[in-house]
C-alpha cells in the first residue's frame, strides 16, 4: 500500500530529473512508410565501458541506431539479433556479421568520469574486412547525446559521401490550452526531439521561426502586442530585439544565406508584398508590385533570388524573382495550390505544400529533374516542410485529430518518423543548420 | 538502480499515452445565424448612440462570414455592413478593428495574407457605406484564431470571418 502511493512520487522525481519540466511526454516512433530494399544494412553493437567510472547515461548505439534508420539510407540489425557483443575491430568476428548479409559494423566503448563522456568508436567494412573510420568524441553536461549524433555524423558522411545532419537542431512552436488561456512556446530541441529548451512563451501566436546561418539566432513572428511584429532573438541569451512592427502584416521572415538580410512580407504598403531587410541598416527593398497575396518567400542558396507564394494567377503558386529586384517568374505548374517553399542547400529540391482539393502534402519537386515531383507526406493538412541542412531529410507539420504533430521524412519520402514533442498542438518546424562540434 | 529507471520511464509513457489519449471533445459552436435585422437601419430614427450596440439586433451581428478562399462580401451581409457604416458615420469618434480569420486549410502565413484581404474588403464596404477610413483597422490572425477545431465544412465555414470588435464606440 505504502509502495504504491510513493511510486506517483518517485517517477514525478525522476521525471523532473530525466527530462526537466519540458517533454515529460517525449518520445520517439519510426515508422517505415514503404520497404527500403537499396538501405544500407549496418550493425551498431552496444557499447562497451572503459574504465571503472559510473555506466554512461545516455545508450550510444541506441542514438547511433536511431539516427541512422530515420535517415531512410540505412537499415540497422534489431538488437535481439546482435549475437555477439564485440566492442574492439580486434574481437570481430567477421564471418557472423557476413551471415547476418551486414555491409558494415560499428564497436565502440564508452568511459563516463566527472560528467565527461569519452566515446571511441571503429567503423568496419564487414566484406572487406577493413577498418575505415576510429576516432574518439568526447561531450559533457547536456551535449552527451551529442556525442552519439556526431558519430553518427561521422559514419553518414564516410559510408554515404556526404556530411551528416544528426547533430543539429531544431524550432517549433506548441500551443497548449485554447482562446484567452492558449499559452504558445517556441522551442528548440535536438534534431531527434530530445532536449526542448523554451526560448519564448507568449499568449498570443507566435509562427514562422527561421534560423540564422550561424545557428545562434531566431527570427520569428508574433501576435504578442496584438498586432503581428517580426522578432530576432539570441537563443543562448534570449536577448531580443524588434526588426518590423509596421502596420498590418510583419511576416513570413527568412534570414539570407549571408544573415545579412531578411526576406519578409509586409503589407503596411496596402497590400502584402515581399521585400528585403537589410539588418544593419533597416532598409527596405520592395521585390513585388501586385494586389495578389505575395507571402512566404524565401531565397536561393546563392543569394541571388527569392522563390515566394502569389496568388497573382488565382491559386496560390510559387514564383521566383532577383533579389535585387525584376519581374517574378511562375515556376510551379502541377497542383491546384502551391505554397510555402523550402529549398534545399544546392538549390535542386524544393519542398512545398501541394493542395489538391482538401488535401494538402508536402511535395518534393526536383529541379534538377526537369521538375519532377515526390509526394513525401501523406496528408490531408500537412504544412511547413524545413530541410535537413543536407537535405537527407524534411521536417513538416501534420494534423491528427485535434492535435498537431511533426513528422521527419526522408527526402525520397520512404522512412517517417512521427516526434511526439510534449502535450498541445506543435506546429511550424524549422531545422537548423550545421553546428560547430 | 537501473531497473528502477526503466521501470519508471515505462511509468511514465503509459501516464504521458494515457493523457495523450484522452481525447477533449471539441463541439462545433451553434452554426451562425442568419442575420437577422428586424431593425433595417434605414428606418432607424435619429442617429445611432453606443446603447444601440446592445440593444439593436443588426448592430449586435459582429461577424461576417466569408466563402472557401474568397474574400467578396456576400450579399446577404449587406444590412450588417450598412448599419455599421451608419455606426460610424453617426459616431465620428467611434473606432473598430476588423479581425481578418481563414480557416486551417492553406498554409499559416498564406492565411494570414488572406484573413488581411477579408477585413480589406469589410473595410471597403463599410467605406463605400460612408464610414471613414481613420475609423478602422485591420487585423489579419490568419488561421491562428479558430473557433472551431474539427476538420470539416461545418466548422471550417465558421472560421472564415471577419470579427467587428468596436475599440472606442
Amino acid at each position: 500500500m505504502r509502495v504504491i502511493r510513493i511510486l506517483p512520487l518517485l517517477i514525478l522525481a525522476l521525471a523532473s530529473l530525466l527530462f526537466g519540466t519540458q517533454a515529460l511526454a517525449q518520445g520517439l516512433t519510426v515508422q517505415i512508410v514503404n520497404g527500403v530494399p537499396s538501405a544500407i544494412p549496418i550493425t551498431v553493437v552496444p557499447f562497451g565501458q572503459q574504465g571503472s567510472g559510473p555506466a554512461s547515461p545516455v545508450d550510444i548505439a541506441q542514438i547511433v541506431s536511431m539516427d541512422l534508420d530515420r535517415c531512410g539510407k540505412f537499415r540497422t540489425l534489431p538488437t535481439g539479433e546482435i549475437v555477439e557483443s564485440p566492442t574492439t575491430g580486434s574481437q570481430i568476428e567477421f564471418a557472423t556479421w557476413q551471415q547476418l548479409k551486414q555491409d558494415y559494423i560499428v564497436v565502440g566503448r564508452t568511459a563516463y568520469d566527472g560528467g565527461v563522456l569519452r566515446a571511441e568508436f571503429e567503423l568496419w567494412d564487414v566484406n572487406k574486412q577493413q577498418q575505415l573510420l576510429g576516432l574518439s568524441i568526447t561531450g559533457q553536461g547536456s551535449d552527451l547525446r551529442r556525442v552519439a549524433h556526431q558519430i553518427a555524423d561521422q559514419i553518414y558522411q564516410k559510408i554515404i559521401g556526404v556530411r551528416g545532419a544528426f547533430d543539429t537542431r531544431i524550432a517549433y512552436v506548441t500551443m497548449v490550452g485554447l482562446g484567452k488561456n492558449a499559452q504558445y512556446s517556441l522551442v528548440v530541441a535536438d534534431s531527434d526531439g530530445y532536449n526542448p529548451q523554451t526560448v519564448v512563451h507568449s499568449h498570443e501566436a507566435l509562427l514562422s521561426p527561421s534560423w540564422s546561418p550561424n545557428g545562434n539566432e531566431l527570427a520569428y513572428v508574433s501576435f504578442e502586442s496584438g498586432d503581428s511584429a517580426i522578432y530576432i532573438q539570441n537563443i543562448a541569451t534570449g536577448a531580443r530585439r524588434v526588426v518590423s512592427a509596421r502596420p498590418g502584416i510583419n511576416g513570413a521572415p527568412r534570414f539570407s544565406p549571408d544573415g545579412k538580410r531578411l526576406v519578409v512580407a509586409l503589407s503596411f504598403q496596402g497590400n502584402v508584398e515581399i521585400y528585403t531587410l537589410d539588418l544593419a541598416t533597416g532598409a527596405l527593398t520592395r521585390l513585388t508590385h501586385n494586389l495578389a497575396i505575395d507571402t512566404e518567400p524565401s531565397w536561393t542558396p546563392d543569394g541571388q533570388n527569392v522563390i515566394f507564394t502569389s496568388d497573382r494567377s488565382g491559386k496560390p503558386q510559387l514564383y521566383q524573382v532577383p533579389a535585387g529586384g525584376g519581374t517574378p517568374q511562375r515556376i510551379t505548374f502541377q497542383g491546384q495550390w502551391n505554397g510555402d517553399v523550402a529549398v534545399s542547400y544546392d538549390g535542386k529540391k524544393l519542398a512545398v505544400v501541394q493542395g489538391n482539393g482538401n488535401v494538402y502534402r508536402i511535395a518534393v519537386i526536383d529541379r534538377s529533374l526537369g521538375g519532377q515531383e515526390t509526394f513525401v507526406s501523406p496528408g490531408n493538412l500537412d504544412e511547413s516542410p524545413s530541410w535537413a541542412p543536407n537535405a537527407s531529410m524534411l521536417l513538416y507539420a501534420a494534423t491528427e485529430g485535434p492535435r498537431g504533430v511533426l513528422y521527419a521524412v526522408s527526402a525520397d519520402g520512404r522512412v517517417r518518423q512521427r516526434l511526439v514533442l510534449g502535450d498541445g498542438d506543435v506546429r511550424s518546424p524549422a531545422w537548423g543548420p550545421y553546428r560547430t562540434p | 538502480m537501473n531497473a528502477t529507471v526503466r521501470v519508471s520511464v515505462i511509468a511514465l509513457f503509459c501516464l504521458a499515452a494515457a493523457a495523450c489519449a484522452k481525447k477533449q471533445e471539441v463541439k462545433p459552436p451553434p452554426p451562425p445565424e442568419a442575420p437577422t435585422t428586424t431593425t433595417a437601419p434605414t428606418t432607424t430614427e435619429g442617429a445611432f448612440t453606443p446603447a444601440d450596440l446592445q440593444s439593436n439586433s443588426c448592430l449586435r451581428t459582429r461577424v461576417i462570414y466569408f466563402e472557401f478562399d474568397k474574400s467578396a462580401v456576400q450579399s446577404q451581409f449587406n444590412n450588417i455592413i450598412a448599419c455599421h457604416a451608419k455606426y460610424l458615420r453617426d459616431r465620428p469618434m467611434a473606432r473598430m478593428t476588423l479581425e481578418g480569420n481563414t480557416d486551417e486549410r492553406g498554409t499559416r502565413e498564406y492565411n494570414l495574407g488572406l484573413g488581411e484581404r477579408r477585413g480589406n474588403s469589410v473595410e471597403s464596404a463599410l467605406e463605400a457605406a460612408g464610414a471613414s477610413s481613420d475609423q478602422i483597422k485591420v487585423v489579419s490572425y490568419g488561421e491562428e484564431r479558430p473557433v472551431c477545431r474539427e476538420h470539416n465544412e461545418g466548422c471550417w465555414h465558421q472560421n472564415r470571418r471577419v470579427n467587428i470588435v468596436y475599440t472606442t464606440e
